[in-house]
């Protein structure tokens, strides 16, 4: 790995400002920027840590809507959201291993946008709201294709605003080599309908799965998905599976989801 | 180059590294602590795990200088003050938990942190939690007995496979 200089600010402020330095990048869990560093996808001058910066750490409740920082651990969410989303802290709990969790945060998850990650069905599946240190993003324009997402240089997500459902549950077809989502869904159940994301199976990232929504907001069961099917159509194809096969994933996974979030 | 203090097993030691040094290297390089093993240093087998404020960690996978004043549990720090084998360790000995070894640091911290946690796992918790340990000889079988016997369990009971 390339040498960089390393900062630790202790505020939001201050990390910003370092941010504003030539080829800097932020740092959270580094479950997915360090490895990349080793293979030279990226050689960051700087390096800011947000990992000493207590401001974005920790989950809290206000009315309706569960507020979680940006450098929370996958570990802490799982945790700590068990009680007010227990369909959040699932999701959380299942990702990679028990050290990666220790680590990797749901700002860094969000970030990145791996189109294999948990985090992202959970935001876009709630309707959440990114909150950067600039301005808040609807999860509707926040995630923008494969790994690319509105945040602009030197953005940082500081929290993250998830509506809370009625019911929820994330059902993920693991990859168990890298443990990451082959294909998963995530379902919530809100007064106002209902929504399903989709991670893992196509290449533009995660989506929206309309035509389930549709069906699932007049009839939240797994039956009111029956005949349904999605379009491999813009699929992952890989060693790991055909497009064919990740559009099969996509109903088979949703269904469950449906079937774990009961009513 | 600066400098880094962390508790180590029970003790405040100190190295200078550069900001790319991670967790692994700060232990075995800077202070010659070669327990904690590099298997594959791509984040993957979890033969570098060392306890960080407790909680498990790859330690491949860490910058020393995001971790000041951390308090880190290597496997040199799980034998008894003795010398002898602490009882994770020993148990791992008693139902060959290991075969060449490469694995076993890691094997045995991730066995911390989860009995810390779980004293009592089952076996399906135990081989959930060793997920991210990956063992290329034993077949994991003597691992997850070395593991139950660890937690006081009666490893009788596990069907061979
Ligand atoms: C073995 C293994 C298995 C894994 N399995 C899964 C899995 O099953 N599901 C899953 O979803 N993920 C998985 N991951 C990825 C893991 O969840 C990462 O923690 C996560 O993707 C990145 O979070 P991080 O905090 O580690 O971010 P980092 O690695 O520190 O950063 C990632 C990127 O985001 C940027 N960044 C970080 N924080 C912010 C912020 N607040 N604002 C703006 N930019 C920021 C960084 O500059 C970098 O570009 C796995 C990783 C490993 C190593
Ligand atoms: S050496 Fe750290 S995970 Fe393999
Ligand atoms: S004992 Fe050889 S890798 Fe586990």
């Amino acid at each position: 790995m390339y040498n960089f200089d390393f900062v630790k600010p202790g505020s939001v402020a201050d990390a910003v400002a370092a941010l504003a330095g030539e080829e800097a990048q932020p740092l959270s869990g580094g479950q997915t920027l360090i490895p990349s560093m080793k293979a030279r996808l990226n050689a960051p001058g700087s390096l800011v840590s947000l990992t000493g910066i207590p401001e974005l750490v920790g989950v809290c409740r206000e009315g309706d809507t569960l507020v979680i920082g940006a450098a929370t651990t996958h570990a802490q969410v799982a945790r700590d959201a068990a009680g007010d989303f227990p369909g959040l802290a699932a999701l959380a709990g299942q990702i990679g291993d028990p050290a990666v969790r220790n680590k990797g945060t749901i700002g860094g998850s969000l970030a990145n946008n791996d189109p294999s990650a948990c985090y992202p069905a959970a935001a876009l599946g709630t309707g959440a709201t990114i909150v950067t240190d600039r301005r808040e993003i609807a999860a509707d324009d926040y995630f923008q294709g494969m790994f690319t997402t509105a945040l602009e240089e030197g953005e940082i997500i500081t929290s993250v605003r998830l509506p809370i459902p009625q019911a929820s549950a994330y059902a993920k077809f693991v990859q168990p080599a890298s443990r990451f989502a082959l294909t998963a869904a995530f379902v919530a159940r809100y007064a106002s309908g209902v929504r399903v994301a989709i991670t893992g199976a196509s290449e533009n990232g995660v989506f929206r799965w309309a035509e389930a929504e549709a069906a699932l907001s007049s009839d939240f069961s797994a039956n009111a998905l029956d005949g349904l099917a999605h379009s491999a159509h813009e699929m992952i194809a890989d060693l790991h599976g055909t497009a064919a096969y990740r559009a099969h994933l996509v109903g088979v996974m949703t269904r469950r989801a449906v079937a774990a979030a009961g009513s | 180059m600066s400098k880094v203090t962390m508790t180590v097993n029970g003790r405040k030691m100190a190295a200078e590294v550069e900001g790319r040094t991670l967790l692994s290297g700060f232990l075995r390089e800077g202070l010659e602590l070669t327990g904690t093993h590099v298997g594959c240093d791509t984040s993957q087998c979890g033969a570098c795990v060392v306890l960080v404020n407790g909680q498990a960690v790859k330690s491949c996978t860490a910058f020393a200088a995001d971790l000041e004043g951390a308090e880190v549990t290597t496997v040199e720090g799980m034998a008894n003050p003795d010398g002898s084998l602490g009882n994770i360790q020993q148990a791992f000995q008693d139902y060959h938990g290991l075969q060449c070894g490469y694995c076993t640091p890691g094997m045995v911290m991730s066995t911390a942190a989860l009995l810390a946690d779980n004293p009592k796992p089952t076996e399906e918790e135990v081989r959930h939690y060793l997920e991210g340990n990956i063992c290329r000889c034993t077949g994991y079988q003597n691992i997850v007995r070395a593991v139950m016997a660890a937690s006081g369990q009666d490893v009788g009971a596990l069907a061979a496979e």
